[in-house]
């Protein structure tokens, strides 16, 4: 018999970042055929040029920086696919492609590379695209009609559609946030992969739902609410990102509360009509004040209230 | 002290304003202005220029009343100084460059609340005579104008997709809109402070290893 004496830890997971990255990769499937089938050949091409382009930044940076290249942990793809579902069809290749190397040198590289990042790669991208070229980013062709540039709508948030359109994605929009059958399928998967926990994504939308509820009094104006624009996307695949959320569940809540109500205040009292993006990054950066100031509960060490009493 | 001695001492006066005590990149001073009035070159320039103007104005005359002015409200006497030429200043932009007077805005009056004047003032031009002071006072403007002219350069080339007016990037580029908002400022100052910083840190990392062979 071979004892085998070794340090901590013992325990290991096979939940390894590709792994991770891959199954967010799968989620985000559905959502890409959606926006394929609904835009057309135009937006296949706009997913590909960012996701190419994210994953050619890392490694251009990587190899330059002469830092191991971690193009495979798939980490970049996934960046790239994200930037390449929130722009519109009709996004021209190189803006896309700025947005992605934006996302993966300055947002993520120049602060340390995966994990270190304090503000989403893919939605900083969006946000810079966004102040950049605010008409091209705000004008959505009519679904069907994605080869034709004169045709553009502005999104449902303006003009308003209905309930089962909404649901099925035949509205205008960006490449992935319409059809909302195609997110729910993947929320669905990263939950029963264990990818992600239902806290944020499910109260994000809640609070959002509450939040217009208490505020408009209509549950139609509500449910059309998280069913249109970018807050169902946003809170399933970007506000859940590992590096950029709060760690403990406490912090969860409050971070996914955050998000919900800072989208439904931007709708309803800012100048934009979109405010998902600009609700998640504020929430970014204060995920790590959440984690630090919600008090958590510590792995094998009693909590100091119950050792108050004893004393 | 004889004469040789003082050059060098004025020439290192005046290169370290420049180089290595560089108000917007070494110092991080005076960021307020620098965010906000570098949506062009031109104006870029404009502050900074202004601003030498003030800087080696009061400098002279606060090292010249070094010895007069009580320490306890020595700040109040420097603003007071500070807050005469840039009203000298305001005037004579308003009448003869009125453009520049238009884009500068609040942040030409502001001139007399930017901490590199005041930090000079009570770092310098208090313990100096008066010619090293106004040395000091250039040197330093100079470097504030061409950190503020660099930032301007670029912020107005993907911006605006020009420098100092001139079209540079033809009709096919399409100004990235940002680096003339706030957020491109921001932007702007933190990349190429990381990268005056990168230099640095690879320069005396040269020198330290010459210095080990």
């Amino acid at each position: 018999m071979s004892l085998i004496l070794s340090s901590a830890p013992h325990i290991r997971t096979a939940k390894t970042t590709s792994r991770l990255m891959g199954n967010v990769l799968i989620a985000l499937l559905p959502c890409a055929a959606a926006g394929i089938y609904y835009f057309g050949l135009r937006a296949a091409l706009v997913l590909a040029v960012s996701t190419v382009s994210a994953v050619l930044a890392e490694f251009i940076w990587q190899k330059l920086s002469r830092k191991p290249i971690t193009i495979s942990d798939l980490s970049a793809a996934v960046t790239g696919l994200l930037i390449g579902l929130t722009v519109t069809p009709t996004a021209p290749w190189w803006m896309v492609m700025i947005g992605s190397f934006f996302a993966v040198i300055v947002v993520k590289q120049l602060f340390g590379g995966i994990g270190d990042n304090f503000l989403n790669p893919a939605l900083a991208a969006r946000a810079v695209l966004l102040a950049s070229w605010p008409a091209r980013m705000t004008s959505h062709p009519a679904v069907g009609f994605a080869n034709v540039d004169a045709v553009t709508s502005a999104t449902p948030l303006t003009t308003g559609a209905g309930i089962g359109d909404l649901l099925l994605g035949n509205v205008p929009g960006a490449i992935g946030e319409t059809c909302k059958i195609a997110i729910l399928l993947g929320l669905v998967y990263l939950l029963v992969s264990g990818t992600i926990s239902w806290r944020i994504s499910v109260v994000t939308i809640a609070s959002a739902f509450l939040f217009n509820w208490a505020l408009s009094g209509s549950l139609n104006d509500s449910l059309v609410a998280i069913l249109s624009g970018g807050l169902l996307f946003g809170a399933v695949y970007m506000a859940t990102d590992y590096a950029t959320s709060p760690m403990q569940a406490g912090s969860q809540y409050f971070y996914a509360i955050l998000i919900g109500v800072l989208t439904i205040i931007i709708r309803k009292f800012g100048v934009y009509p979109e405010g998902v993006t600009y609700a998640i990054l504020l929430a970014n950066i204060t995920a790590p004040l959440l984690d630090r100031f919600i008090p958590q509960k510590v792995y094998g060490i009693p909590s100091i209230r119950k050792e108050e009493k004893k004393a | 002290m004889s004469a040789s001695d003082d050059k060098r001492n004025l020439g290192q006066v005046f290169m370290n304003g420049i180089l290595n005590e560089n108000p917007t990149f070494r110092l991080v001073l005076g960021t307020c202005p620098t965010l906000a009035t570098t949506t062009s070159a031109m104006n870029g320039f404009g502050m900074g220029l202004s601003v030498t103007f003030v800087l080696v104005c009061s400098n002279i005359v606060i090292s010249l009343l070094r010895k007069f002015i009580p320490d306890k409200v020595r700040i109040p006497s420097f603003i007071v100084v500070i807050a005469a030429f840039v009203t000298i200043l305001q005037l004579l932009l308003h009448a003869y460059v009125p453009s520049l007077y238009e884009s500068l805005g609040i942040f030409l009056p502001l001139i007399v609340v930017n901490c590199i004047i005041l930090a000079r003032a009570e770092a310098f031009a208090s313990k100096n005579p008066v010619v090293s002071s106004a040395v000091d006072g250039f040197g330093m403007g100079l470097g504030f104008t061409a950190a503020l002219t660099l930032i301007g350069c670029v912020r107005e080339l993907l911006g605006s997709g020009s420098i100092f007016g001139f079209q540079i990037l033809g009709d096919a580029y399409e100004p990235m809109l940002i680096f003339v908002l706030a957020s491109g400022g921001f932007l702007t100052y933190g990349l190429l402070l990381g990268i005056i910083n990168a230099i640095t840190n690879h320069r005396k990392l040269m020198k330290l290893e010459k210095g080990e062979n």
